[in-house]
Formats: structure tokens, sequence, C-alpha cells
């Protein structure tokens, strides 16, 4: 981690006519593969698994989303944690499957504005539109693996590696000023 | 930039979120010692190299993660076909037929 400990908190980075990135408060990550039969384990967390790759599924504070075939992340509020863990732990014996807590590994930035899904496509080359709201997506930005949700038309999170952060972080705000120095 | 086709996520996309992983259907010896040394060394070393379509493995890393495979005109780059780990290799001669 190259950046300095206090650019890590919930906060607004920059905000233009084009675009505002702000980096959300931290939660719980936790990273599932399962294959096989799902219903004991959507049992255990208490929200059906969504089955299709991109699609997500919501439960209260809990939201799951699917990355690939048998692999889904987990993002709730950092207290229920170990709960989702332990519901879990005691399925294992019948549903075998790997739960990893990566709540220290990643962060996510929170973009939107009129032109947030033009401003990803700054370091994206999939097509954004490919993406429907309320659905997301593991892809590439500029080259870092990052985790696309779309919550809205003009709404994304994208959860990316601490150590990629910073780097990710300085491309939004020169979009972001590039977008809104265009429209002027 | 290639788009490539990945049979998990049953999408079109560039080729940036993918890697190459060298040859397809090279199957480990089930019994590596009965094996002789030049049987082994053909599944380590040799591969093809064909002017034309080539069997390749492909992962969909910045995706859902998978390995696939794929057949690739290695002249014109133009993906005739992807499918599953573990399918059978698409004949030839219908892939051929149906990029025409
Ligand atoms: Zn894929």
């Amino acid at each position: 981690m190259n950046a300095p400990l206090h650019s890590f908190e919930p906060s607004v980075l920059i905000e233009t006519a084009a675009a505002r990135v702000s980096r959300a408060a931290p939660g719980a990550r936790l990273s599932l593969q399962a294959r096989g039969d799902l219903p004991p384990l959507n049992a255990a967390l208490g929200l059906d698994l969504p089955t299709r790759i991109g699609r997500r599924a919501r439960a209260g504070a809990l939201e799951a989303i699917c990355l690939g075939p048998e692999e889904w992340m987990l993002h709730a509020p950092e207290a229920q944690a170990v709960e989702i863990l332990s519901a879990c732990a005691e399925v294992y014996a019948s549903r075998p499957r790997s739960l990893v807590d990566v709540s220290g590994r990643e962060t996510t930035f929170v973009i939107d504005g009129p032109r947030a899904a033009e401003l990803l496509t700054l370091g994206c080359a999939r097509d954004i539109d490919g993406i429907a709201v309320g659905e997301g997506r593991r892809t590439a930005f500029d080259g870092v693996t990052v985790i696309l949700w779309r919550d809205g038309e003009t709404s994304f999170r994208m959860d990316c590696w601490h150590s990629f952060a910073p780097h990710v972080q300085h491309l939004l705000e020169i979009g972001c000023r590039e977008l809104a120095a265009e429209t002027i | 930039m290639l788009l490539i086709h990945c049979p998990y996520c049953d999408e079109t996309l560039p080729e940036v979120e993918f890697t190459y992983a060298g040859q397809a259907h090279v199957v480990r010896p089930a019994d590596p010692s009965s094996t002789s040394d030049s049987e082994w060394e053909a599944f380590l070393f040799l591969r093809e190299n064909p002017k034309g379509a080539h069997y390749e493995r492909w992962r969909h890393l910045h995706g859902c993660g998978r390995f696939f495979n794929a057949v690739r005109d290695t002249v014109s780059d133009r993906f005739l076909t992807t499918y599953a780990a573990g399918a059978p290799r698409p004949d030839l001669s219908d892939l051929i037929e149906r990029a025409k």
C-alpha cells in the first residue's frame, strides 16, 4: 500500500460536472467458491445465490454477485461477517466449499454522475452498456482486475485490490477532470 | 483488438480480459512411470505449430476466471469456435464449413 492511510477513509475523492468518485466505507467481503447443490448454502446465507454470471442477489444488507461458475463475492456490513461465516461453517460437512474473508484485500470506489459510464470506458475495454442495471461483472480496468457493480444507469461501484487502488483512483480523477473540461 | 467468446460467461468480450494458455487437449499420461522417455518428452515439450487452425487453451482471467478451449486460425487470428474445458475436440471440417 503506497497511499497515505487517510486516503482510505470513506470520502468524496473528486467531483466534477461529469462524475463523482468516492471511496465507500469499509465492509465485509467474502469470497465464496462452491459446487453442486446450493440450497443448503442458500439456507445458511438466507439468500438465493444467483447462478448466472453477473447476476446479483440481496437479502437485507447482504449482497451476492456471481463472478464465475461456482464463484461468488459477498458484501455485508463488517459486523455481519462472523455470523455469515459461522452459519456456513454449520453446513460445511454436507456442503464442502471455500469461504474466505477478503475484507482487508479490497476497497470500493463509488462512481456516479451523468457521465459515469463514459468515465469507465477510460479503462474498460468491454461495453459498459452490456452490464444491465442491477447486475455486475468482473472485468479489467486499465489492466487491473475489478468487480463492477452497476447500481443505476449512471451509478457504479468498483472493487479493486488495495495495492492497485492509488493507480485506479488517479486514473478516475484524471478522467473526471478531462470529461468535465470537454463539456465546457 | 480480438473479441473472444467466453463459453462460461456466454459473452463476446475484448481480448484484454483473456490470457493465452498454450495448446489444448494435451493429456497427461495416467501412469507416468510406465511411459517411455520419448513419450514423456512428447507430453512435456512437443507441441504443434500449425499454419491455420490451432486447438488452444485460453483463460478468462479478468472475468469468470475459467480456462476454456478455442480453435483459432493462426494466420488470420480468426476464432472458429470456443468451447468449455473437458468438451470433446470439435470437428475441424464442420468448423471451417460454418466459418465460410
Ligand atoms: Zn468468462
